[in-house]
């Protein structure tokens, strides 16, 4: 079995028992999906226009935790320590994290997009291109996500730390998420959807190319 | 017995001449360390450190907290990096031949390196995977039987205690089968029968040729286990040969170590 097997076999396992955590962590977003709705009131034109922004900003949001939580295990007996000493490549180890994380953020993605369709009225008939972007989307987040909660997992307010470093990172991809997203709900008359989805794939070979690259070196800088 | 080198030379870190401390030996070197040093911020945890550890031999590392001992461990692991001066381990440099290191080489640390939401059989699995080696069942349940666990192989580290998780991370050094292994307090948190497991453990990789590096404050025990012993007192090496010629724990640089239990 390839060391990449391994290392998302391992972290899958840690998922699944953790998994009460991610209904925690889904829940978060629901509710932060409501407390945006407030925020518009009952005007469902204006409801449906914020639709996608406030689904990635929640997605966002629960993605800090999920993400954090990822390395809590890792950290608690210095256990990816010992990994690495085996040894482990450290390339598999940040790919097996970046996957896993990534399965968990889509997942969580796809459990939100039912929420927003109830309480903002956006529903859409290209449900398959919606899940697309919601995966592509996911995958930019998780990459240099898994990155920087390797960096702060030890850190004194790691809490902080980790959205105020990834935040800025993933502007560019946030954006264009949103934007393909709005495209399938209010509708594409322009067909501009494709410019956008190629922005979110090249930002995700970058950081997935960057982040297998860094993550050595970060966890070897000691 | 083998011929005792004193030589104490050497400052700070930095000076020409490193603290070394030789056994010489016609066996082949396990480990060979020369001007050893490294610092936390400002303060140098170990100063000037050489030595060298036949293969095939059993030698404990002693001296109060804070004197050096993890670190030194850490070091010869890979975990962290040496500040300055060089190790070889099996011939291998620990800067240029890392993974080479990390192959043969096992470290029991203060962290048991266990992931609490896995099950004592799952963390051994994690590790055999991680090697290519076959994480079959009964395999799995042997290994944990050596350290007395086979009956909570399917229950959850974080269930576990103190002394059982010590000793399934000493089931988790063994499963990696290491020509090196370096255990940092291995009689932490053990009662008195995981204290005869772990001398019982010790004797075998003895038998089969492993070299073992243990930190301990167990002086009697470790005399009584080690062909080899090492002193640090506040990052510098003040001993290091024979356990027979160790001395006093006061002479050697007022280390105060006492058996512990």
């Amino acid at each position: 079995m390839s060391a990449l097997l391994v290392a998302l076999r391992k972290d899958v396992l840690l998922q699944w028992r953790g998994r009460v955590q991610i209904v925690a962590i889904l829940a978060f977003g629901a509710a932060a999906l409501l407390l945006f709705s407030f925020a518009i009131g009952p005007d469902s034109l204006a409801l449906r226009r914020h639709a996608a922004g406030f689904l990635w900003i929640a997605l966002l949001l629960a993605s800090t935790l999920s993400l954090a939580e990822s390395f809590e295990r890792e950290m608690e007996e210095q256990a990816l320590e010992g990994v690495r000493l085996l040894p482990a490549s450290a390339r598999a180890l940040y790919y097996g994290k970046v996957i896993a994380n990534w399965a968990q953020l889509a997942l969580l993605g796809a459990g939100l997009v039912p929420v927003m369709v109830v309480l903002y009225d956006a529903g859409t008939l290209r449900v398959v291109s919606l899940l697309g972007v919601i995966l592509l989307g996911t995958a930019g987040l998780s990459a240099p996500g898994t990155l920087y909660a390797a960096m702060t997992a030890q850190a004194r307010g790691r809490q902080t730390l980790l959205p105020l470093l990834l935040f800025p990172l993933v502007v560019p991809v946030l954006l264009a998420a949103v934007k393909a997203t709005s495209l399938l709900i209010l509708g594409d008359p322009m067909d501009q959807l494709r410019p956008w989805v190629t922005l979110i794939v090249a930002f995700d070979l970058l950081h997935w190319s960057l982040g297998g690259l860094l993550f050595g070196r970060l966890l070897e800088d000691r | 017995m083998p011929t005792l080198c004193r030589h104490l030379l050497g400052e700070g870190p930095g000076s020409a001449s490193p603290d070394v401390i030789r056994v010489a030996e016609a066996r082949p070197i396990a480990v060979a360390a020369t001007g050893l040093s490294r610092r936390y911020g400002r303060r140098w945890a170990l100063t000037n450190i050489g030595f060298e550890i036949p293969r095939g031999v059993l030698a404990m590392v002693t001296g109060r907290n804070g004197s050096g001992k993890s670190t030194l461990l850490r070091i010869l692991a890979t975990a962290i990096r040496a500040d300055q001066g060089t190790v070889r381990i099996l011939g291998y440099d620990v800067r240029g031949d890392r993974e080479r290191v990390r192959e043969r080489t096992a470290l029991l640390d203060h962290h048991t390196h266990l992931y609490e939401p896995l099950t004592a059989l799952e963390n051994l699995a994690v590790v055999a995977r991680f090697l290519g080696r076959d994480p079959g069942r009964e395999a799995l349940l042997a290994r944990l039987d050596e350290v007395g666990l086979a009956d909570r192989g399917d229950d959850c580290v974080h269930t576990f205690s103190a002394g059982m998780r010590q000793r399934l991370a000493l089931a988790r050094v063994l499963h990696q089968e290491a020509q090196l292994v370096l255990l940092d307090e291995p009689y932490g948190h053990l009662d008195p029968p995981g204290f005869l497991l772990v001398d019982r453990l010790l004797q075998r990789l003895q038998g089969q040729g492993t070299t073992v590096l243990m930190a301990t404050h167990l002086l009697h025990r470790g005399r009584a286990l080690c062909d080899r012993g090492l002193v640090l007192e506040a990052g510098r090496l003040v001993f290091a040969g024979v356990t027979a010629d160790m001395p006093d724990p006061v002479e050697a640089g007022g280390a105060g170590l006492e058996e512990g239990a």
